[in-house]
């Protein structure tokens, strides 16, 4: 059944539910955290309107920095004005950021130790119509794997909003990711989020669904349809993937023990990759990985890609029955 | 004759200089690898910096008020905390640990393992940024340090150099002060060769820059061409310092074998192995045999 204490809006209800950009969220995120500190400054590489860096940039114009398409140095002047003692917020396309800047991240920035925090638009497939080329589904395992890096992957708007504002403060290296395309918002203002702790959002005892994104729509309505066919999943909303919280996998894994993870990323690298690890160290079960199975999207719907490379409900459904299978 | 340091001061910077060139053989030596040209080539202009130019206090490293010296080619690095020894920040003796384990002296320098390196450098073009960055932030408190960036030429072939060039130019940034370091070695060969970066001056001119030449062996022209841009509050500067790679001892001087060698496992054709530490020393406390006696 749905915790009580996640706290969550009614997403059953499709007349009621709410649609918004996790994008939407950190737009607000950045005034919020602009209004509590002084330090906090925005860099943007020409994207300032679609990265929802403009809400910043009209109330705070003196601390806005207009970079130009120049990701690599927007990383490296960041790292300058984080080293001086600034909370600088860089914004991109999480394909170019981090995806072009990687090496001046990796260096500048977290062999540095220096706060600067990244936020990534625009990834996943479901930007839909640009592309291969603009759908970064490889910028979790970029940042994963770079020592120091805090990794963020909201869920909605108003959990992107509260990791914004989080991430300001928690004085790390912080790369936080969004998406393009309004989805359901499934959080409210009341459901918790604390920076390393997973939410569990559903409690069962048949299989652990463990996500982060987007996808923990589907992750929630895959598990609302399973019910009726008498399997009882626990939904887990992972969206700090660094660090893992890995005591609240760990005891769900010991409590069901079988675990699908689900992401709007490569499957290798991402969460899966870090739930597994986390799993193969401490109470290793069978697990299903949905996501991208290792190769580039395409042009497309957001639903029909979503749909076409096996993130949709039916998908991770399937993926439970199968892993329930192997215990 | 400069407004701005006298003969005699001078005259102490040279034999700094001479004393830090010493240091860099010793410590490059004990660490059995590292860069040898580079760092010889910039003694003059580091000296010149810490011993008059730079604003700061080398008990109080993280003094907040403190001009910034950020060096962009990290792999000079032996320079830097030569001078850096010399000038008071840690003990002379400490410049043998370089490159070994545990040591705070890292092949390419570490912000946070010694205090008063500013930045970590290595990888290539990423440090005029973080220059820009720094200006930039110190600019919006109304911070009245200045900004310093030592690059090399080689790094100019990187985008991202150019990238925070532009940004500069843009936003202005005139407390901040560029220094190359242009010996036309890289590690290949000769920068011209490799891929040319002339006409430099004009280059960075065009991104609205202001641009001065000077002779980096020259105590005086380093810093009156520092002193010149702080004078400039409407752009940028940029001090394109002339070095000769290896300066200071003849047999290393202009050759870009030594570009990444250190004493002892370098080019054999002119000294042997075994010999080049010793008789490097020896040029050096010599001046060339310009003193007879190394105690004269």
């Amino acid at each position: 059944m749905i915790n009580p204490n996640a706290k969550l809006a009614n997403f059953l209800d499709k007349e009621k539910m709410e649609m918004a950009a996790t994008r939407d969220g950190y737009g607000l995120g950045l005034i919020e955290a602009g209004e509590k500190d002084k330090r906090v400054v925005v860099l943007c590489a020409d994207l300032t309107e679609s990265t929802k860096s403009l809400g910043f940039k009209e109330k705070f114009p003196e601390r806005f920095v207009q970079m130009g398409v120049a990701e690599q140095n927007m990383a490296t002047v960041a790292s300058g004005m984080a080293n001086y003692g600034k909370i600088p917020f860089i914004s991109s396309y999480a394909a170019f950021s981090p995806g072009r800047n990687n090496e001046q991240i990796r260096t500048t920035v977290c062999i540095n130790n220096v706060p600067v925090k990244i936020g990534g638009a625009h990834a996943g497939i479901s930007v839909g119509p640009d592309g291969a080329t603009h759908q970064a589904l490889e910028d979790v395992a970029l940042m994963r794997v770079l020592p120091r890096m805090v990794v963020l992957v909201p869920c909605d708007a108003i959990e992107a909003h509260k990791a914004t504002v989080g991430a300001a403060f928690n004085n790390s290296p912080t790369y936080i990711r969004f998406g393009r395309e309004k989805s359901p918002v499934i959080t409210t203002v009341k459901t918790p989020f604390r920076i390393g702790r997973a939410e569990i959002f559903r409690e069962g005892k048949d299989a652990s669904i463990i996500g982060c994104g987007m996808l923990m729509y589907n992750a929630l309505m895959a598990a609302e349809e399973l019910s009726k066919e008498g399997i009882d999943c626990e939904v887990i909303n992972s969206h700090t993937v660094k660090p893992l919280d890995v005591d609240t996998i760990v005891a769900s894994a010991k409590k069901t023990g079988a675990v699908v993870s689900v992401e709007e990323h490569q499957v290798h690298g991402g969460l899966g990759s870090a739930i597994a690890e986390a799993l193969a160290k401490n109470h290793p079960v069978p697990q299903e990985f949905i996501g991208v199975q290792d190769r580039f999207g395409e042009s497309g719907n957001p639903d029909e890609l979503i749909e076409a490379f096996g993130m949709g409900i039916n998908s991770i459904k399937e993926a439970v029955k199968k892993v329930i299978k192997r215990k | 004759m400069s407004n701005y340091i006298t003969e005699e001061k001078i005259k102490e910077l040279e034999l700094a200089a001479n004393k830090v060139r010493q240091t860099i053989i010793e410590m490059l030596v004990a660490a059995g690898s590292g860069h040898t040209a580079g760092p010889l080539g910039m003694a003059d202009v580091f000296t010149a910096f810490y011993f008059h130019i730079l604003n700061h206090d080398p008990k109080k490293p993280d003094w907040e008020e403190r001009d910034r010296l950020i060096l962009s080619n990290g792999h000079i690095v032996p320079v830097r905390y030569a001078t850096m020894a010399h000038a008071g920040y840690f003990p002379v003796e400490e410049c043998l640990t370089l490159r070994k384990f545990h040591t705070r002296l890292q092949g390419h320098p570490e912000r946070e393992r010694l205090p008063g390196v500013e930045s970590v450098s290595g990888p290539l073009g990423s440090g005029l940024g973080q220059a820009a960055g720094m200006a930039y932030a110190a600019r919006m408190d109304g911070k009245k340090f200045r900004t310093y960036c030592l690059m090399s030429d080689g790094e100019h072939d990187t985008g991202n150099i150019w990238e925070s060039v532009m940004f500069a130019g843009k936003y202005k940034l005139a407390n901040l002060t560029g220094v190359i370091d242009r010996n036309n070695i890289q590690i290949d060969g000769v920068t011209e060769d490799i891929m040319p970066l002339e006409n430099l001056r004009g280059k960075y001119e065009a991104f609205n820059w202001h641009v001065l030449e000077v002779d980096g062996h020259n105590m005086e022209a380093i810093v009156n061409a520092v002193e010149e841009a702080k004078a400039i509050y409407e752009k940028p500067t940029v001090i394109i310092a002339h070095t000769i790679p290896g300066k200071g001892i003849p047999e290393i001087e202009f050759d870009f074998r030594w570009h990444g060698i250190p004493p002892g496992k370098g080019p054999t054709d002119k000294i042997p192995a075994t010999e080049q530490a010793k008789h490097f020393l020896h040029d050096l406390r010599t001046m060339q045999g310009k003193i007879k006696s190394e105690h004269q």
